[in-house]
Order: C-alpha cells, then structure tokens, then sequence
C-alpha cells in the first residue's frame, strides 16, 4: 500500500544486495525496480539524502526519517539514461542536471533539463564520461526561465558581487519593490573536484576534500574520512574521535558568530559584526594554538588525526569557553531586544515546513522552519551518542528564526567542548612526542574495491559523503554533497515576495556554500 | 545595550596595534603599513576582491581584516564594491574557467595604476586543483601578477605583510 512501505520492505523486494557497502546497504534495481521506487517516492515521504552519478551508473540515497533507515539504490545506464527523480522529489533536479554535465548521463522526464554547472567554458563536454565530447561549436547564452506580467523588470546580479563573497548569479524580477521571483545561476566555482579525486590516493583525495568549502574544512575532512574508514573497515582510535569532534564543535561556534554578525550587519546593525567578528577571531586563535592552523584545515586525516592538542590546550579551551559564555550572553540580550533589528530579522525570508520536508533541508534552514533533523543525532556517530547536548528546533521559519537556532547551537557546542575536553580519553602528546599520534594506517584492501557512506552535520547543516575505495588504496568515485544543494533552492522562495532591500538578509541568514555546491 | 557601548568605549580599543603583547609583529607591521600608504598614494588604497574559484577559506581570512583586531582600515585600506574605484585586486583561487571571463572583465574594469595580488596558493599555482579541467590555474596565466601571498589560507598577519610588502616594492619602482 502506497506510503506505508517500510524503506527496507521494499528494496528487498526490487532490489539487488551489493556486497561491500557499509555502513548502510546498497541495493542494485532493474529499470523496472527504478520506476518502482519512483512510483512509491510519489506517495511516501522518505528523504532523498544525494543523488550521483558515474560512467555508467547513477545512485541515490533515502533515508525514511522516522525509523532512522538509510539506504542507496543504484541503477546501471547503459543507454546514458535514468528516469528522473526530479517529478517526486524537486530537490533531485539540479543534482540531476549536475550529473548531465559531467557523466553525460540524461534524466528523462526531469523537471528542468538545463545545464548547470557546465557554462560552456571548459573546452570539453561530460568531462568525467569514458568518452568526453568536444565543446559545443556555438553555445548559445543560457535561457533563464520566462517570467510574463505587467509591469515586471529584471535585475541580473553578479556572478561578481559587491563584497567579499563568492561568486553566482541572481536574476531578480520585480514589481517594483517586491521580488516576484528570483532564480539562481551557480557553477562558477566548480572546480572539477570529483575529477580530481579519481585515482589519488586516499591522502591527496583528503586535502581535495578538505577543501570542497573552507568553512566547513573540518566537517568534510570528516565526512570523508568516515566514508573511507567505513569501506575499509578502519577502527579509529578513541582519542582520534573525541578530538574530531572538539574541531567540529569549534568550526561550528565560529562560524555562527560570523554568520550571527554578518546578518545583524546586513540589518544596518553593525555594532553586532564588529563584537561577534571578535568572538570568531577569539575561537580561530584558540584552534591555532591546539591544532596548528586557524580553521583546522588537514587537522581531521582518514584513521585519525593529523595532530594532537598541545599539553596547556584543555586550559585554553575550558578558558575559552568560559569567557565566550560570557561574552555572547549579553550579545543575545541585546540582539533580543533591539527592536530597529527585529524588525528587519522577523517575519523576513519565511521558509515553509513544508517545503524544508519536500527539499529534505537539514541545518539552520531546515530547524528553522521545523525540520529538527541533525545527523550528530539521526543517524547519529562517536561520541555524540556519549554527549549531552540539544537540537533547537523554531517553527517560523523566518530570518529571526535561523538566527536564533545559530544562538541555541552556539550555546550547545559551547557545552560540548566542554563536555570533551573535560571527558576526552587519552593524553595529549608530550613535548617530546613521547605519545603516539591517535591515527591508524589506513589500505586498500587488496583485490576488492570497497564502498563507505558518511552523513556528517557541518554548521551549515548534513553532509553525505560516499566513496568507492580501490583495491589498491586509491579513490575509484567519491561524492561529496554539501548541505546547501538542499538549502539553495529554498532561498529562491524565501525571498518571494520580500522587497530587493532585504535579499542581502536573506541570503546571508542562509549563507549557503557556493564552492560546497559548486565543487 | 548602552552599558555595553559604554563599557566599549571606556574598556579602551581592543584592536591589536595597541599592542598586544602575544603579537609585537603586527603593531610593527600595522605601523609600517600606514606609512607606506600614505608615502605611496597620499590617500587611502581600494582594494576589491575577487574570487575566482576559491574553496571560500582565503576569503574567511580576508574578512578577518576587517574585524576591529586587525582593523584593515584604521591603515586607509578598505574593501570597495566596484572595481571602478579600486587599486588593487585582491585574486583569490584557481581560477575556475567558469569564472575566468568575469576575472578578466574585473581586471579590465579596474582603472590604471593597478596591481593585483595572487592571495592563496591557489591563485599562486592553482594549488590542489591545478590539474583540473575546470581550472585554468594561476591568476597570472589570465592577468598580470605583482605580488603573491602564499598560504592556504595565509593568515591575516601574512595578507597585512603582503599588503605592506606590495605598497613598498610599488612606491620603490
Ligand atoms: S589557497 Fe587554500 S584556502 Fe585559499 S582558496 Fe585555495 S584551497 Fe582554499
């Protein structure tokens, strides 16, 4: 019966056990089984984790969100094709036009089968396929979609904005004042990562991860580490884990206070960037003195760590968090209680619950609006399930909204850190470097390529990475799909409706990663 | 509210030139910088940013400037939106091809005398991406470069030096 199939009932019936995928299953499906599940997605709500591709095969991962259960399903290509996703589950159409663009593979009866990341600039067509075309002879400019009424104009932004941020493109129409639609152009970053990651080894694959989005360094070094420990299989010291998480939690403090200021600044509020830029810098000195670079960039290596904090860095870090408590809890007050801000921040960019759940949107966007998913939680992993610690959940969904659940977060990490540095097991590495390193080698496994899965919660929200390690110890295929495909397409509708003054807000209330999406 | 003004305005700056004793080389620095500034340009120096494919860590480093520690524009430095009004880009990145057009289109925007800054290794040599199809690699190979700032990313110590170093080798040609 539609909507009552549990995830694994039915995979078992349509689908094909892959041997060597953990820590989730991996289901092979015939075309018909493929339709099936598209079928079943129409009348269920199971959430469309990632959606990639390779030479001749594209895989999708769900998980059905209240029992917890993951899985990936994959279907073979060998006409070039698969039926889209994009009809039952909108947040699979730019992932989908992603895939057109490097492995040439179509999805039929997609929602919107324009290119995406491919600006016709590279000088190749799929350039990840086993047989790259040529470039298009004379690439027409791209076609945004027709917008028809009376009195509508258009203002095309970027992709260089003013500011130091990344570069997109936002093709704004208006009446007047109010924004009736905005659509975003992105791709300008792409980097061809995932080409990149093709055949390094395990090692170099981990910087190129490590810098799918520098502000989330860490959370992606993890993800990938997972996903590779998964494969193979890799026990990672006790100590390795609990430091992890301590740069996690760190990451994620100082990214809200960035984001908590930049948003207050965009208010015409200035007072809050220039004291929560100060609390960031506080955080990135801290993460200098005990891991040696400021956003912790290589600190987190598949089998471990690559460093350990130094003797005095528990004082530090318990001192640190002591005089962030301090210093924010007045910040709050006043952000509280300034109405000239509220003003702006409420009732500002609503996002629906209902649209969190259809685009399966995790971090602040989604908790903003209801969606109380955090992967720390759900599936959940080492040590959080030792830890203490909440996940603020508001229901409206608006600017105000996202920038309190930043407030409740920044508040629980400050928690956690303590909590770890208080109970990490282990002792930190001597002067002498008498203590060993906690990190374990990590190898191929001979003959067999292994596949790992890793759902990791950055600050921006869940990260899946998913890896197919060879048998010689390099990377065959790894996916990383960063937090913001999924929160992207919302800012296209929090913005409806507000005037063109408040897309800044909007947008950094967001702030969405160009360079994680882009990759 | 106001207490907290108030207490920012008595507490005394927080900002590092005044010195922080755990960083003597920035106040040097911060000093020197201003007055080669002046030396140079007798007014302030624009700078605009550009990101030309970067992983977004250069720019975290780069707004740190901004914050009232490093406070880039107690210097006369500041950040402008409009490569019309600016004296030097700020690259950062491995110059995606996506975004090498709009590179040069910003380069060519910005009013002469100029410099451009390579900030990061990957601006300096594409750093890990430079094999890609995606990537054209250094800033250089689409504008001139006059000064690089290893780092990945440099810390905003290393971007004040860079700055300063530039301001010098500039005003000695
Ligand atoms: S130099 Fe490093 S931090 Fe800067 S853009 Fe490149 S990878 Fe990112």
């Amino acid at each position: 019966m539609y909507g009552e199939q549990p995830l694994f009932g039915l995979l078992n019936r349509i689908g094909t056990p892959v041997e060597g995928h953990r820590p989730w299953p991996r289901y092979r499906l015939t075309r018909e089984g493929w339709l099936a599940m598209i079928e079943e997605l129409a009348g269920n709500a199971w959430t469309l984790l990632g959606l990639w591709g390779e030479q001749h095969a594209v895989h999708a991962a769900f998980r059905e969100d209240l029992a917890g259960d993951i899985a990936v399903v994959s279907l073979d290509c060998p006409q070039g094709r698969f039926p889209s996703l994009s009809p039952v589950r909108p947040s699979a159409n730019r992932l989908e036009r992603a895939i057109h663009d490097l492995f040439g593979l179509t999805a039929e009866r997609t929602t919107d089968p324009r290119s995406w990341l491919d600006h016709d600039a590279w000088g190749v067509r799929r350039p990840l396929s086993d047989h790259p075309a040529a470039p298009a002879p004379n690439p027409g400019p791209y076609t945004f979609l027709p917008v028809e009424g009376e009195g509508l104009h258009q203002i095309p932004v970027g992709p260089v904005h003013a500011g130091i941020i990344e570069p997109g493109h936002f093709r704004f129409t208006a009446n007047g004042e109010t924004v009736v639609r905005l659509e975003e152009r992105l791709g300008y970053v792409h980097k061809g990562i995932e080409g990149l990651m093709r055949g390094k080894s395990i090692g170099d694959a981990a910087r190129l991860a490590a810098r799918v989005s520098g502000d989330s360094t860490v959370a992606h070094s993890l993800a990938f580490a997972r996903a590779v420990e998964a494969a193979l299989g890799v026990e990672v010291p006790p100590r390795a884990v609990w430091l992890r998480a301590l740069m996690a939690e760190l990451e994620r403090i100082a990214n809200h206070f960035g984001d908590i200021g930049a948003v207050c600044n965009d208010a015409a509020f200035a007072f809050m960037l220039a004291e929560m830029s100060q609390l960031r810098e506080r955080v990135l000195r801290v993460a200098d003195t005990c891991f040696g670079h400021r956003l912790m960039m290589d600190r987190v290596v598949p089998g471990g760590v690559s460093v350990d904090i130094p003797e005095r860095g528990p004082a530090l870090l318990l001192d640190l968090v002591a005089d962030l408590r301090k210093r924010f809890a007045p910040l709050v007050t006043i952000y509280d209680g300034k109405a000239s801000l509220q003003d702006r921040t409420v009732s500002t960019g609503i996002v629906s619950t209902g649209l969190v759940n259809r685009f399966g949107t995790g971090g602040y966007v989604g908790r903003a609006s209801g969606r109380g998913l955090d992967a720390r939680r759900s599936p959940g992993y080492a040590p959080y399930d030792d830890l203490e610690f909440e996940v603020p959940v508001l229901t409206e969904g608006d600017v105000n909204a996202r920038v309190w659940i930043r407030i409740r977060e920044v508040e629980q990490s400050l928690s956690l850190i303590e909590q770890i540095v208080k109970r990490i097991p282990g002792v930190p590495r001597g002067l002498d470097g008498t203590t060993p390193l906690p990190c374990v080698p990590v190898e191929g496994q001979g003959e067999t390529a292994r596949e790992g899965m890793a759902l990791v919660e950055a600050f921006r929200g869940e990260i899946l990475t998913w890896v197919r390690v060879n048998g010689d110890g390099t990377i065959d295929r790894c996916h990383p799909r960063d937090a913001s495909w999924f929160q992207w397409p919302l800012l296209e509708a929090a913005i409806e409706g507000n005037i063109v003054a408040d897309f800044p807000l909007c947008n950094k209330s967001f702030n969405c990663s160009y360079s994680g999406h882009d990759l | 509210m106001f207490r907290h003004i108030l207490r920012s305005l008595t507490g005394g700056p927080v900002t590092e030139a005044a010195p922080a004793p755990s960083d003597p080389a920035l106040a040097e620095l911060a000093d020197k910088l201003q007055k080669a500034a002046k030396a140079r340009l007798g007014r302030s120096l624009s700078i605009r940013e550009v990101d030309a494919g970067s992983c977004n860590g250069c720019e975290l480093e780069i707004h740190a400037l901004n914050n009232p520690i490093y406070d880039l524009e107690r210097f006369g430095i500041r950040f402008v939106a409009s490569p019309r009004h600016a004296d030097v880009l700020l690259v950062t990145g491995p110059v995606t091809k996506n975004m090498r057009e709009a590179l040069y289109r910003t380069w060519d925007a910005t009013p002469d005398p100029k410099w451009v800054i390579a900030c990061g290794d990957c601006a300096i040599g594409g750093g890990v991406f430079k094999d890609s199809y995606a990537c054209v690699g250094p800033v250089e190979e689409v504008v001139p470069v006059d000064l690089r700032i290893p780092g990945c990313p440099p810390r905003p110590a290393e971007l004040l030096a860079g700055l300063l170093a530039l301001l010098e080798t500039s005003a000695a040609t």
